[in-house]
Parts: structure tokens; sequence; C-alpha cells
């Protein structure tokens, strides 16, 4: 028998759920507001004055992208789970963790790439200079993903588990560290003129390494959470 | 090839696993006690007051083993969790919860002590050292872990996804180390760093090493006692658990 | 084909059912009887390997279900409580997406056929949330039409539909058993089959 198509598998998940967020958009308007209310909210808690403010962009700035990201990873996975979508991709004869990869990656088109694109018109209210907001962007684009791929493991454990919303932060955040301190890293060592390409392929092997690894965890943890 | 596999899955088995760890905790007790109290004794009265950090510095006979067990306890759990997914061996998973909270309290123990002689030694009860800051992130791991396996019903899906929590986790913990080592440096220069103290005295390394011993000694002795208690939790319904002397009285 | 021996579910501490065999060849069909808790539904679970026995195996031509996992996949389709019906896709979406997802790809063309077939003409393009439940379960039971999958395992296909839908539904099952394919289900209802190799199966 010819096994189905791979690369046209996960073409249609992604779009897939790119059509049911189109037909649904304030989930995903919701997390971007939430990321400009957070990083809005910094210079009311620390004081208008510039130059602290430049130095602490980068870190506001990549904390609320992942707390924006943790708050989306609820709808992953949960409401193909509560309609019984998720157990048909299980049964699909289109291997699990293509139909996951998919959805990765359409979480992170809907999640990470808006918040990558919303960061430099943030980072004008913390007096970033262009070329800081361009490495800021370059940093979102390669962290966000790692970051959903991340977060899919957490969101496939806590999957239909008391207090899921709440206990995904829990394992997820710890795991986002790394992330963190490149991404805000990279920023901060373009501020002081040390240059950020180390930071950025460190960044990129994490991503690798989270791809490799993630949708594999994912896979394994949603069979069990289907059980 | 084969005798031997089914061998050591006969040790596998609850059943002829809870006797056995209940002969041996005495043993372990025993040995805590022993390697604990020789630690102590070396470390407050044998070893010599450091001429820097005063009397204070003795802490790192708590200190310093607590730190070495948190991680190693974490990669032993993730060891546990790799055999239970692997081979769905129930007392791997058992093994793995059993082994949580007391790798938990290690770290615990660890942040603790290190808060206590950072208030002398630095003045301030918190220094964003690297050593300390990974071990408060493995210290969120292990709560995590112990979360998630509390916030599920079903023992087997619990032991399940705490394994490939902890799997993820092990792959992680070298990168967070590392990159909180890097974020350090980077930011602190040359940062005071818990451990490496200037040349440490043959009879402190003794010390270390005793109550290194005694804190093994202590979480095997507790792990056996937990995976005892969760084996009679879960096989209540079990036959040979209602004929057990300690049951039936 | 489908060959399951000595099955046994373990729900929470209790054991719904031990020593469970059975052989399905093609063309025959397994009605799974019992009352509710008896495991039907765990049964069913088990058949597509979404859970695993506590003991015992499940094989498809010889083979370990387990092991032939994707390839088994492919001749499978399941049918379970929950539908998999997206609220905010038309029917004709749902019918096409879930046909993708399933690894057997179909065309408009095709999917407007099926949806038809199960008197759904008209109703295409309608978002499923204004859907009735029975119109929803028809929207679901149109993979039957639309897979081509040897072996379907059914669970409660009649819930929701009205006379007409279930002589359809019988009409698709009857002709599916004749093509050779095989089908388990369970039903609260009797099912007007036309088949003769029927099998049944208490659960208790």
């Amino acid at each position: 028998m010819d096994g189905p198509s791979l690369p046209a598998a996960l073409g249609a998940v992604i779009r897939r759920d790119l059509l049911l967020a189109m037909r649904r958009k304030s989930d995903v308007l919701t997390t971007l507001f939430f990321f400009i209310i957070v990083v809005s909210l910094f210079p009311l808690g620390v004081g208008p004055e510039m130059a602290m403010l430049r130095q602490i962009a980068p870190g506001v700035l990549w904390v609320a992208a992942l707390l924006a990201t943790m708050l989306s990873l609820n709808r992953l996975f949960a409401a193909d789970h509560a309609d019984g979508t998720l157990e048909q991709m299980a049964l699909s004869a289109v291997p699990l963790g293509v139909l996951v990869t998919g959805k990765v990656i359409a979480h992170w088109l809907l999640s990470g790439l808006p918040l990558a694109l919303l960061a430099p018109v943030l980072g004008l209210q913390f007096d970033l200079a262009a070329g800081s907001l361009a490495v800021l962007v370059v940093s979102l684009l390669i962290g966000t993903p790692v970051l959903s791929l991340i977060g899919a493991v957490g969101a496939a454990l806590t999957l239909g588990v008391r207090g899921g919303g709440v206990l995904v932060s829990l394992l997820v955040l710890p795991l986002y560290v790394p992330v963190l301190i490149f991404g805000a890293g990279a920023v901060e060592a373009d501020l002081t003129g040390l240059g950020a390409t180390a930071h950025l392929s460190l960044l990129a092997a994490f991503l690798a390494l989270a791809a490799f690894f993630g949708p594999w965890a994912t896979t394994v943890a949603l069979r069990i959470a289907l059980e | 090839m084969n005798n031997r596999i089914i061998n050591w899955f006969k040790f596998a088995s609850p059943q002829t696993f809870y006797p056995l760890a209940g002969k041996m905790i005495p043993w372990f007790w025993a040995l805590t006690a022993l390697f604990g109290i020789a630690g102590l004794y070396i470390g407050f009265f044998v070893a010599p007051t450091d001429a820097q950090q005063g009397e204070g510095y003795r802490i790192i006979f708590i200190h310093v083993p607590a730190s070495w067990m948190s991680m190693f306890i974490y990669l032993v759990m993730a060891f546990w969790a790799a055999l239970g997914l692997g081979f769905n061996t129930r007392l791997s998973g058992m093994m793995a919860s059993a082994l949580a909270p007391t790798g938990a309290l290690m770290a615990f123990l660890s942040l603790w002590t290190g808060a206590l002689w950072g208030k002398p030694m630095w003045g301030t009860w918190w220094v964003w050292d690297a050593r300390l800051t990974s071990e408060l992130i493995l210290f969120f791991l292990y709560i995590g872990f112990i979360a998630l396996q509390s916030a599920i019903d079903d023992p087997r899906r619990a032991d399940k996804a705490g394994a490939v929590l902890a799997l993820v986790g092990v792959v992680n913990i070298p990168i967070i180390y590392f990159s909180v080592k890097w974020w350090n440096t980077l930011h602190q220069g040359a940062s005071v760093s818990l451990t490496r103290s200037p040349s440490m005295a043959q009879t402190m390394l003794w010390g270390m090493l005793l109550m290194a011993l005694a804190f093994w000694m202590y979480s095997i002795a507790v792990s056996l006692a937990r995976v005892r208690a969760i084996i009679l939790e879960r096989e209540r319904h079990a036959g040979w658990v209602a004929d057990l002397e300690e049951v039936r009285s | 084909m489908l060959e399951a021996s000595n099955l046994e579910c373990v729900r929470g501490e209790k054991s719904l059912f031990r020593d469970l065999s059975f052989r399905l060849e093609a063309g025959a069909c397994l009605m799974v009887q019992g009352a509710n808790g008896s495991g039907k539904t765990s049964l069913l679970r088990m058949l597509c390997g979404l859970a695993q026995p506590a003991q015992g195996e499940i094989r498809w031509g010889g083979e370990p279900i387990r092991k032939l996992a994707e390839d088994y996949r492919g001749e499978l389709l399941y049918c379970g409580h929950a539908g998999a019906v997206k609220d905010d896709l038309t029917a004709l979406e749902n019918a096409q997406i879930s046909a993708t997802l399933a690894g057997a790809p179909v065309d408009e063309a095709s999917a407007r056929q099926a949806l038809r077939q199960l008197g759904l003409k008209g109703r295409e393009d309608l978002p499923a949330r204004v859907l009735s439940a029975g119109q929803r379960r028809r929207v679901a039971l149109s993979r039957l039409l639309l897979e081509k999958r040897r072996l379907w395992v059914l669970d409660e296909p009649l819930t929701a539909l009205d006379k007409a839908a279930v002589t359809t539904l019988c009409g698709v099952i009857d002709a599916h058993l004749a093509t050779g394919g095989m089908a388990v289900l369970t039903s609260h209802q009797d099912l007007p089959l036309a088949a003769d190799r029927i099998a049944h199966l208490r659960l208790d």
C-alpha cells in the first residue's frame, strides 16, 4: 500500500489550525494584547527614566513573550482533545509525530510570529535603537519556536488534568530559562556593543535540539494522555 | 541470557520488592547514623577554622552534599523513569515518585544553607550565583514533577507522564546549568563561588565525603520506606498485601 | 483477520473483563453488548490501539497491532462517542479535513456526494455549530463513505440518528460487509442489518 504523503499531511494540519484560528480570531488577539499590556505596565511600575528602561527592555520584552506564549499553550491540544479530533489524529495512517509538528508550527505562526513582529513597536516605548530592535526581532524569531516546541510537551502532559492551566506553567517555565537567558542576552549584548552573534547561534542550537526531541516527547505524552 | 532477565524482573515485582526493601531499610538507617556522626564530628571538631571565613564556613558540610544529592537524585529518577517507559515495569514508576520528594528536600536544603552561608559571607541572603540559581531551577523542576504526579488520578498515567517530564528535564539540566553559568559570568564578572575555596584542607574533604555518604544512605533509606508505602497504597486490593503481618494486625 | 486473545481490561482497581478472545474474518460483524460500564468502549479503544490491555494481545493478520502501528491504523476506522466535528468548520470542511488528517485526502466532489448520501443535502456549507446533534453525527459518519478502510470500529453509531438515518447507516454497513469489510460495533438499539455473519459478544 502506498503510504500517505507526509508533507501534504503536515501542510493540511497547519492550514486547518490557521483556518480554525481565523474563524475564532479573539483567541489569538487576546494573547497579543496580553503581551502589549504586560510590556506597557513596566514603565508605569519602574518609572520613565529612559536609561533604566533601555536597560530592562530586553528582559521585560522576553519575559512578557514567555508568559504570552504560555497563556496560549492551553488551546494547543485542549479543543481537539475535547471533541475527539485528537483521538482521530492518534489513529491516523499519518504518524502522530508529523501531525503534532504541524500543530506546533501552526501554534508558532499564531503566537510566536506575531509577538516577534509586534516587539519592535513595543521596543520603541523603551527607547531601543534600530539595531537593537532588529536583534530583538531576530532573537524572538529564533527563540519563540523553541517555546512552542517545549510548551507542546507541557500542554500534552497536562491534557485533561485537574488545574492543567496553572500546572503547565509550573512544568514549562523552568525549561524556558535557557531561551530567556540567551534571547534577552542577545539584545543586551547588542546594547553593550558586544555583538549578538554568539547568543543567536546558541539559540539556533536550542531550536535544532528542541525540533528534534520536542515532537517526539509530545507524541509520547499525547498517547499517554489518550490512554 | 533469558534466565538472567527473568531474575531481574522478579525483583521488579512489587510483591518481592516489598519485603526486601523492608529488610534493607534498618541497615541504611544504621549507616546513615554512622557516617553522619563521623562526618559531623570531623566537620565541627577536627576541621580547622577557616582563615578567611571563620566558623561560618562549616555549613558547607551540609550544603555541598545536599547539592550533590539533589542533582544525583534527579539523574536516578530519570533513570527509573526511562526504565519504566521502556519496559513498562510498575516498580520503576513507584521508585521515581518515591525519590522526588527527597530530591526536592535536598534542593531546598542546598538553597537554604546557601542563603545561610551567604549572609555572613557576602552580607546578603541571596546572590545570583550560577550554582545557586541552577539549584533554584532544579528545585522548580522537582516541584513540577511532584505537582504533575499529584494532579493525575490514575497512577499508571501519573507514572508515565512523570517519566516523560523527568526525561525532558534531564536533557535540559545541563543546558540550564550551562546557560546560567554563561549568564552569570556576563553579569557579575569574577563571581564568588560557594565551593571554590582557595585550597581545601584534607580533613575538610574527608568530612565532606563522610557527610555525602550519610546523605546517600539517608536518601536510600527514606526512598525505600516511601516506595513501600506507595506499594501498599497501590496494591491494597492484591491478595499478598492482605496476607502481610503488618496489614492484618 | 482481527484476532483478540485473552484480553483483560482493568479500570481503576476493578477488572471489567478477562480472558476475552474472539476472531473476526473478512465480511463478518461483531456486535458488542453489555450494560453501561461493562467495558464496551474500553474494548473498542483497545481494538484501535488507543488503550493497552492489561493482559492479552490483539493481532491483525497474525501480527500484533502494537508492532504494525501506522500500517494497522491505515486499515482502521474508529468512530467514537466524540464525533471529531469542529463547530467552526462547515460540514464539507469537516468531512474533507478529517479525511486528510486520517491520511486519505478526498476531493470536494466526493465529499459533497458522501454528505448528500447521508441526507445532508443543502447543509454542506453550513458551519457545524448550527447543525442538530443528529446532523453532526451524520457529518462524523461521512468518514465511513470517504475513507476506504477494511475494519470499522463504531461506538454507538446510532446515537441521535433518526429512523431514516439508521436505515441509511445499516445499508452502508451492509455494503461494507458484503465487499469483505469487517465491523465491530456497540449499540443499545437493534441494528437492522441484512448481513448474516453477525456474531454477538456479551460483556457482563
